[in-house]
This record gives C-alpha cells, sequence and structure tokens, in this order.
C-alpha cells in the first residue's frame, strides 16, 4: 500500500499535546496500548504527524519504528490531514460493480486531484475507501461524513458545487 | 397509554438515507401534536431492505412505510396518527401496479422465504434498551447456562448442533470449543468475537451488532463458561460508528445489570468484556492476524499450528467466532438442538446471513436456511435484476471466494455445496452480476483488493498476487497473450499453495473461478482484443452506424480531441486512433446511431 510521508508542516497545539499525553497516561497499562493511543492521537491531531508518532514512542517507551510500522500499517491511520472536503468514494465490490470506478474519475476531472491524495492547498482529498456498509445505496460516496448514494457521475458536478 | 409504536429503522443503510432525521421530525411533530403520550417512536436495527429505506412500520396494524423523508412526516402524523388514514403513496406495495392493495412486512416475497434466526431481533427491539432484549428472552440462555449446565454440556450442545463458523471457513464451532476447553480454571484464557467484517459487500455482521448486540455479549458470557475463560475481547472495525456505539451502550448496561462482571446471576462465575478497534485491515479478519492487532502490532498472521485453542491472544488459549454465530448461540442454548438441525442440510445447520448487493432490486439483508437455491435468493427474495437485464453471475465469498453461473443458480446453497462449485461460503456476501459486467475486470477489481491488503510477511501472497494483477493489467489493456492465461493459472495454484494464511491461499480464487467459467471473456480479451460487457477502456471502439447517422456533425464539434470527421448531412466516422474513449459522441447522439464495441 503506498504509504507517503508527512509532507505538511507539523501545526500542533500544546492543548493538543496536553490531550494526547493524557491519552497515553491512561492507555499506559492496557495490554496492546499503541494501538488505542494512534487511534485517540488520531482523534486529537486528524492524522498522525511523524513528531506525534515519537510523542507516542517515547510516552510508550517502544521505538519509534514500532510506532510508525503499525501508523503505516492500517489504511486508517493517515500521515497527512484530510482535506476541508474530505469526499471518500466507497469502492467495495457492491458499489464498484455499480459504477462507483466512473464516480472516482468524474470527480478527478472536476476538481483535479487523484484518488488517494489531497489538493495542494489543502481544500479537497479524494479518497478510495473500502466497504462503509450501505450497499443498499450503491453507489455511494461521503463527503465530510454526509452520506450520498444512488449516483450517476452526471451527478458529481451539482453535489460538488455545494462545497466549492 | 401506548396505542402506536413506530418502528424506525436505525442501521448504517437507513441511516445513510436519512432515518435520523425521519426521527426527529416524527418526535417534534408527535409532541407538537400532542400525542407523545400515545404513540412511541423506536429505533431499532436493520429490517434488511436497505434498497427502499428510511423503513418504518407503525404497530399494532403493521403498516410499512418506505423511502420515508423527513418532509413527508408531518402529513403521516396528520393523515395516519390522528385520522387513521395510512399514506397510501408511501406504504409498500408488492405489486407496483395495484397500489390499492398494502402489504405486510411478512407477506413479502422479500421476508416471506426468510428465516429469521441470528437477525431474529434486528428491526424489532430498541437495541440500545437492554429491558427489551431481556423481554424477547434474552440472557435466558446464559441463566440457563450457569445454573443447569455444566461447561461440558454447553459445549456438547454446540457440538451436537452441527453449528459452523459463519465467518468464511465453517469450522464446527463445538468443536473450537472444545480444543479450548482443557486445563479449566487454571489457566488464562479470552473469548474473541471477530467483527472486523473486512468483505467489502457484506455487512451481517454489523447489522447484528447495530440490531442486537446483546446476543453477541451473552453467547460471548456462554463460551467463556463453557471454556474457562472471564475475559473477552470484540474486534470491531472502526468504520462502524454506530455498531461501536451500540456496542457500548449494551456492555454498559449488561455491567449494570450484572450480567457481566463478577458473580453473574450468584453462581461465582466472572466475565468481563473489551471492545477494541480495527483500523482498516483485511488481514486482521484472519484469526491470528487479529490476535496479533488486538496485541497492538502490526496486523501480521502468524504459522499454525500452534492454533489459537492452544496458544492464541496474549499466548493464552483462545476461541475466537464471528458475530453472527455468536448469535446463534443463545437460540441454540434456548430452542435445543432438535430444533437447530432441524434447518438446513445434512452438513450445515441452520441459517445464513447473506448480504444481497450489486445489480438486484432489493438490495440488503437476507437470513435463510441452508439449503435455499441461489435461485431463491436471487430471483424471488431478490426480486431479479433490475432493467430486464440478464443474470451473468453471483459471487460469493467476497475477495476469497468465485462466481456462481446461471447454470448453477438450483444447487442448494451450503458449505460443502459452494467449495465444490469453486467457490465459498465466506462472510455471506452476495453479489450480483448482470451481462454488463465483465468478468476479467472483477477478477481484476478483487486482486487489486488483495494486492492491496496483503500484509506482506509472505513471499507467495506479497509478490505473487502482484505479478497475477500485472497479467490482468495486460489483458486489460489488450496486451495479453493466450500463454499469459496459462501463466496466471500456474502461479495462482502456487500462491493457493504455498501462502501462509488464508488471504494468501484464497486471493487467486477470484481469477481461477473466472477463468474457469468465464474463459471465453478472457479469450475475447486476449484474441479478439474485445471486451464483451464493453467495460474495460482500452478495448473499446466507438462507431457510428452509417444507417442512422443523419450527419448532424453534432458529435464531431463535441469531441474533445477532433477524432470525427465527415460532411454535413453525410455519415460521420469516427478515427479509432485519435479517439480517447470519453463516450461523448455517444451521449450527445440524438439519433442513436453511436454504439461501443
Amino acid at each position: 500500500m503506498k504509504k507517503p510521508t508527512t509532507t505538511v508542516k507539523f501545526q500542533g497545539t500544546p492543548e493538543q499535546e496536553k490531550q494526547l499525553l493524557a491519552a497515553i497516561e491512561k492507555n499506559r497499562d492496557v495490554p496492546g496500548a499503541l494501538m488505542p493511543v494512534l487511534q485517540e492521537a488520531q482523534e486529537i491531531y486528524g492524522y498522525l504527524p511523524i513528531e506525534v508518532q515519537k510523542i507516542i514512542a517515547k510516552g510508550l517507551d517502544v521505538s519509534y519504528e514500532e510506532v510508525y510500522g503499525v501508523a503505516t500499517f492500517y489504511s486508517q491511520f493517515a500521515l497527512n490531514p484530510k482535506g476541508e472536503v474530505a469526499i471518500a468514494v466507497c469502492l467495495g465490490t457492491a458499489c464498484y460493480v455499480k459504477g462507483s470506478a466512473k464516480l472516482v474519475e468524474k470527480i478527478t476531472e472536476i476538481i483535479g486531484v487523484e484518488a488517494g491524495s489531497t489538493s495542494p492547498d489543502g481544500k479537497y482529498s479524494v479518497e478510495a475507501t473500502r466497504c462503509i456498509g450501505a450497499c443498499g445505496l450503491a453507489p455511494v460516496l461521503t463527503i465530510n461524513n454526509e452520506v450520498y448514494g444512488r449516483l450517476v457521475p452526471a451527478d458529481m458536478p451539482g453535489i460538488l458545487e455545494k462545497y466549492m | 397509554m401506548i396505542r402506536s409504536h413506530v418502528l424506525v429503522c436505525g442501521g448504517t443503510g437507513c441511516t445513510s438515507s436519512g432515518s435520523a432525521k425521519v426521527i426527529e421530525a416524527l418526535n417534534t411533530e408527535i409532541a407538537a401534536k400532542g400525542l407523545a403520550d400515545e404513540i412511541k417512536v423506536v429505533q431499532t436495527g436493520c429490517f434488511g431492505l436497505c434498497a427502499l429505506g428510511p423503513i418504518m412500520i407503525v404497530y399494532p396494524e403493521g403498516t410499512f412505510y418506505h423511502s420515508v423523508k423527513a418532509e413527508d412526516i408531518a402529513e403521516i402524523v396528520e393523515e395516519h396518527f390522528l385520522k387513521g388514514r395510512p399514506v397510501a403513496r408511501l406504504v409498500y406495495h408488492e405489486k407496483e401496479a395495484d397500489a390499492s392493495v398494502a402489504t405486510s412486512l411478512s407477506d413479502t416475497a422479500f421476508y416471506k422465504k426468510q428465516k429469521r434466526v441470528a437477525l431474529r431481533n434486528c428491526g424489532v427491539i430498541n437495541p440500545e434498551n437492554i429491558d427489551e432484549y431481556i423481554a424477547v428472552d434474552g440472557y435466558r440462555a446464559l441463566g440457563k447456562v450457569l445454573t443447569e449446565m455444566t461447561p461440558d454440556d454447553v459445549i456438547q450442545t454446540i457440538l451436537d448442533s452441527g453449528l459452523r463458523g459463519r465467518g468464511g471457513g465453517g469450522f464446527p464451532t463445538g468443536l473450537k470449543w472444545k480444543f479450548a476447553s482443557g486445563n479449566r480454571g487454571n489457566v488464562k484464557k479470552y473469548v474473541a468475537c471477530n467483527a472486523d467484517e473486512g468483505d467489502p459487500g457484506a455487512f451481517m455482521d454489523r447489522s447484528i451488532l447495530e440490531g442486537d448486540p446483546h446476543a453477541v455479549i451473552e453467547a460471548m458470557a456462554i463460551a467463556g463458561y463453557a471454556i474457562g475463560a472471564d475475559e473477552g475481547y470484540v474486534y470491531v472495525r472502526a468504520e462502524y460508528p454506530i455498531a461501536i456505539h451500540r456496542l457500548e451502550i449494551a456492555i454498559k448496561q449488561a455491567k449494570e445489570y450484572g450480567l457481566l462482571g463478577e458473580n453473574i446471576f450468584g453462581t461465582g462465575f466472572n466475565f468481563d468484556l473489551k471492545i477494541r478497534f480495527g483500523a482498516g485491515a483485511f488481514v486482521c479478519g484472519e484469526e491470528t492476524a487479529l490476535m496479533t492487532s488486538i496485541e497492538g502490532h502490526r496486523g501480521e498472521p502468524r504459522p499454525r499450528p500452534p492454533f489459537p485453542a492452544v496458544k492464541g491472544l496474549f499466548g493464552q488459549p483462545t476461541v475466537l467466532n464471528n458475530v453472527e454465530t455468536y448469535a446463534n448461540v443463545p437460540q441454540i442454548i434456548l430452542n435445543g438442538v432438535e430444533w437447530f438441525t432441524a434447518m438446513g442440510t445434512e452438513k450445515s445447520k441452520g441459517t445464513k446471513v447473506f448480504a444481497l448487493g450489486g445489480n438486484i432490486t432489493n438490495t440488503g439483508l437476507v437470513e435463510v436456511p441452508m439449503g435455499t437455491t441461489l435461485r431463491e435468493v436471487v430471483e424471488e427474495i431478490g426480486g431479479g435484476i433490475p432493467g430486464g437485464k440478464k443474470f451473468k453471475a453471483a459471487q460469493t465469498g467476497g475477495p476469497s471466494g468465485g462466481c456462481i453461473t446461471a447454470e448453477n443458480l438450483d444447487t442448494p446453497i451450503d458449505y460443502d455445496n459452494l467449495i465444490a462449485l469453486g467457490s465459498m461460503m465466506g462472510s455471506g456476501g452476495l453479489i450480483v452480476m448482470d451481462e454488463d459486467n465483465c468478468m476479467v475486470d472483477i477478477a481484476r477489481f478483487f486482486l487489486d483488493f488483495t494486492v492491496d491488503e496483503s500484509c506482506g510477511k509472505c513471499t507467495p501472497c506479497r509478490v505473487g498476487t502482484k505479478r497475477m494483477l500485472e497479467i490482468l493489467d495486460k489483458i486489460i489493456a489488450g496486451n495479453g497473450t493466450l500463454e499469459d492465461l496459462d501463466r496466471l493459472e500456474e502461479l495462482a495454484n502456487y500462491i493457493k499453495s504455498a501462502s501462509l494464511c488464508g488471504l494468501g491461499q484464497t486471493a487467486p480464487n477470484p481469477v481461477l473461478s473466472t477463468l474457469r467459467n468465464f474463459r471465453e471473456e478472457y479469450v475475447a480479451h486476449v484474441v479478439d482484443k474485445k471486451c464483451p460487457a464493453g467495460v474495460c477502456k482500452n478495448l473499446l471502439q466507438y462507431v457510428i452506424d452509417a444507417d442512422k447517422c443523419k450527419g448532424c456533425t453534432l458529435c464531431a464539434r463535441k469531441c474533445p480531441v477532433n477524432a470525427i470527421s465527415g460532411t454535413v448531412k453525410q455519415p460521420h466516422v469516427i478515427d479509432a486512433s485519435k479517439c480517447v474513449k470519453c463516450g461523448v459522441c455517444m451521449s450527445t447522439c440524438k439519433f442513436g446511431a453511436i454504439s461501443k464495441q
């Protein structure tokens, strides 16, 4: 799986760091604490920049390599922040056979952002996700957690316009 | 006094269609009309018919509303709840033509042939209220087990029931429990639940957790008693926020009621349950990888033996079953072995939940007795294929399975028959494909998925699947040869026999299965350089039918690369070497003269 390293400048606040340290403290004695801590860290920062991974490594007393290894293994962990408009197109089987790949093409054509990347200005991110379980509405996509279902490529300009 | 109950589906499918807004509007409108003491709105789990969501049922009369919008609520409250006249345009009608006949839920073709065991409470009770679960015999099985049965009795019952793992492999559940049952009381053991539903296109486990979370908790406690474990983990996909939320509520309520925790039912049995979130890795559906992930590492599988029953989570004996398997357990304990074995086929007892998806009218969740034929599921329950298209194949078992063709539609579905057909039960995803789906493209889709999800630990899977994908890409690009087909098959067999875990051992199945059943489509791709279904872009040619073309020049003007030439009022032609196959000409032609071949 392609996992680029963090390309965005780290802008964490002291408040976020306080929350992160609290999350580390809370989970310290939990067996297998790394995953829950990474999940909470992603909640706090929205993604897992290297700086955050290093704090976690130190806090849990594991090597940074191990933290990085886990962070890059799972597709839910992001090394780059999502766009202000986070578009996620479901490419699960049910959506795929109903043409969701064509939705991705259309979105890329309209906003010029390829699946799996974020636009340079940080405004849009496009992601091809696994099944989100709304197979009855296939093909579906979500924009900032709002679900749009039963789509055809021709619907895309109208939907994206709302976020431009 | 409550005179009417309004059940609204709060599953992920209907929530995505806006059921939360419907519930909000209902509560506001009912309060505004002063009916709050008479009409109760209940948010339930999944009804199954996701295609028509949001779904809403009004009891006692059983009026079945579908595709309800928040805007419709004022009318429903005014007309139905106040005046007693159901809003006909939103009531479900089996036959479009006869709108006067309202069909009740249980009489619809979608529900009639179903037998709900694992899903029995989904769409019936409020999953966020433990009292409703208890009212439908909830936790009675746990009580029976703890007060009337020995741990060995429990294992024997599950063995006798013939229950097999619903997550994929179909391994006998009772046997798993038996293997882990030795040395009770002296060794720390775990019970784990696999709710990391990775098959893209399967969502029954999510629906059970959303609609009936206590059934899973109860079954895990029963398993804990049977093997002598006092701690359990549910490993659930982080992509399922509603399921997680309801499971958290359910665990909290069960603890408050003393149904989890210490000294359950005063019998001295202790059992505690924790939730762990997956983070989007398909391989974590494999049992050893799942345990490695709970331990906080990269979710890579371990060689077996030792099996988890001997050395599992944190190195201790562990029983791992999936959600649907657990959901059957309390029912088997309560209703007995005979009741359960009366359903199903000789070697596959009980029912199976399928997630019907793809090109089918009634997409949604169905539960049928094992041995039901695929034809009954697709044509009767599923309502056939929309748009009068022809059935081509049904894919079961997701990325690990294969396709079943029209000739085999009458095969009774059970574990062994599906394997004999070169597919597998898997977790129960059932994706219907019609004539517009290209089987080479579908095989590529699944392989692309497994390449992406291969953990990289063993070479056959990491490198082999990638090589297979490259060959498929070559075929789809129009550069394939007949030798490539043989090479695909050869590689597939190596990967199957040499991979470490279930992911790699089954990853080539979609390719092998489509090669076997649709070889002519592969041959069309490599020899004729054509995609019969018209999906593979590089193999498409847009052609203008000279008889239909009026020479209006519209297509030539719209073509972004000036590939179309011709004079006014004369048939035009497309220069295939310039054409980028964008399809604009075909959609602009007013005479239907352009087709893709």
